[in-house]
């Protein structure tokens, strides 16, 4: 592991400052350090500055005027699973968070954390390798090497790469917003969006600029009347990355969808909102044969490489299982 | 420049097993590392310094934690219990006791991560943190083998001592 030199920052604006100052030599946030830590080890990264964010204020969960939640950057996965206010209004998320990693891990990891993780793309993670992620330019080995668990949406020629979390799943089902600073002051990134698509730039996995801090995501109030559920499928039952992932919300008024969300996991670079799938439910009769016809819209566009084609099979099941389910 | 970077080195802190040591770390050591090397606390043990086994798990600050990606100099004064301080002088934790009496182990390896987690993880039921198994968020988790096995999921164990495993942890609920 090259050296670094680390520092605490004591505050969100010390910590952007600091990022600016230290940018030369290579420089990185650091919370829980589950993703970076590891990645420093196998040399993908080579930060020479650590900047430690886990003490800048932002490690607490608070309801919001508009009966929505606050939850701090700094909070640990295992945290936010476990809160009182988490598990009333948005189960969804806490479900989420429960089916990744291990228990070990999400007492370490924190919310800013999970949402930068990085791919677990074989070749990414392999310094040896060509990755047009890790060293732009190099090429895309898993186009056509190991790529049963990437992308069948939304890929580009550079990348196939998926995103790993499954907190971030039930964050763009729930709309959540990412609040931010940096060197030109704050901004919000609403969820759906705050990934990127990999385009022919996929070592940039979200829209944060360089010195760019996560200080807090926000949850609007959660939907009355609507039910949601996670579900995860993988090789083996825990502490496995999902080779599909759904977060659902679903409320039904007189028979007719009222509200409806659907975010996949484990399918593209982003965590993929279903917004032609949530198009065609919206306001028509809730049933399973909607849900599948609503469902082949959505993976319509679907480009399933050599070996994961039964991933457009997967991701189809599931959003019409899980809706059946959650349908009254 | 020189083509070797210097390492870098900060004074820290570890309050370990009740016992204050104050030591002086490379940026780059692992909670493990600076456990295993400078302390001389070789029962945590390193697997495969991923986060991926669990063989590192100690308590921090009272959760359990994967030692290998922790870097020690964020930690500085952490509290920290190991493998070694969970027995009261010769009375071994019940935990301890329970994986002896239930061959919880074969070579041992994991041995010391699959404790720390278990003593972890009993302290996360009583607190009602829910898992992925749990039926109903709003209710409280009791601890079924199927708890069991979701809520140490973190720690692997090669020679496949799972089911004593389970069965200590079982009977150290009770």
């Amino acid at each position: 592991m090259r050296p670094f030199a680390y520092e605490r920052a004591p505050d969100p604006d010390a910590a952007v400052s600091s990022a600016q100052t230290h940018a030369a030599e290579g420089v990185r946030y650091l919370a829980g350090g589950t993703n970076l830590v590891d990645l420093m080890r196998l040399g993908v990264e080579r930060p020479g500055h650590l900047i430690d964010v886990t003490r800048l204020g932002n490690d607490r969960i608070e309801e919001t005027d508009d009966g929505g939640l606050r939850i701090g950057a700094a909070v640990s996965n295992a945290e936010v699973a476990a809160h009182d206010l988490v598990c009333r209004d948005h189960p969804l998320l806490a479900d989420a968070l429960l089916h990744g990693a291990s228990g070990q891990l999400r007492n370490l990891a924190t919310v800013g954390g999970n949402l930068l993780q990085r791919t677990r793309c074989s070749y990414f993670q392999d310094v040896t390798k060509p990755c047009n992620k890790r060293r732009p330019g190099s090429g895309c080995p898993a186009r056509e090497g190991a790529h049963r668990n990437l992308a069948i949406l939304g890929h580009s020629e550079a990348c196939v790469a998926t995103h790993p979390s499954d907190m971030a799943v039930a964050m763009a089902a729930l709309d959540a917003v990412v609040h931010v600073t940096g060197p030109n002051g704050d901004r919000v990134i609403p969820m759906p969006g705050f990934h990127r698509l990999p385009g022919d730039e996929p070592q940039r996995d979200t829209l944060l600029e360089p010195a760019e801090l996560i200080t807090d995501v926000m949850l609007p109030p959660p939907i009355t009347g609507a039910r949601s559920r996670y579900r995860k499928v993988r090789e083996r039952s825990s502490f496995a990355f999902a080779l599909v992932s759904v977060a659902a919300v679903l409320a039904v008024e007189d028979g007719l969808v009222s509200e409806i969300r659907i975010a996949l996991g484990g399918v593209a670079h982003v965590p993929w909102r279903a917004e032609r799938a949530e198009d065609e439910l919206l306001g028509e009769p809730a049933g399973e044969e909607a849900f599948a016809a609503a469902a082949d819209a959505e993976l319509e566009s679907a480009r399933p490489l050599r070996d994961n084609v039964y991933k457009v099979a997967l991701a189809h099941n599931l959003i019409v299982r899980t809706l059946a389910e959650l349908c009254p | 420049m020189s083509l070797i970077e210097q390492a870098k080195f900060a004074e820290i802190a570890l309050h370990v097993n009740g016992e204050e040591r104050r030591i002086r770390v490379d940026t780059r050591s692992s909670l493990l590392d600076v456990l295993r090397e400078q302390l001389g606390l070789t029962g945590s043990k390193k697997g495969c310094d991923h986060g991926q086994c669990g063989a590192c798990t100690v308590l921090l600050e009272g959760r359990r934690a994967n030692s290998c990606l922790a870097l020690a100099v964020a930690h500085d004064g952490a509290r920290l219990t190991t493998i070694e301080g969970l027995a009261d002088g010769e009375d071994l934790h019940p935990v301890q006791a329970a994986f002896i009496e239930h061959d919880g182990l074969q070579c041992g390896y994991c041995t010391p991560g699959q404790i720390c987690s278990a003593v972890g993880m009993l302290e996360e039921l009583a607190e009602g943190w829910p898992s992925a198994v749990t039926p109903d968020l709003d209710d409280a988790p009791v601890p079924s083998r199927e708890e069991i096995a979701e809520r140490m999921s973190g720690n692997i164990c090669r020679c496949g001592a799972y089911r004593g495993i389970v069965a200590a942890i079982e009977q150290a609920v009770r």
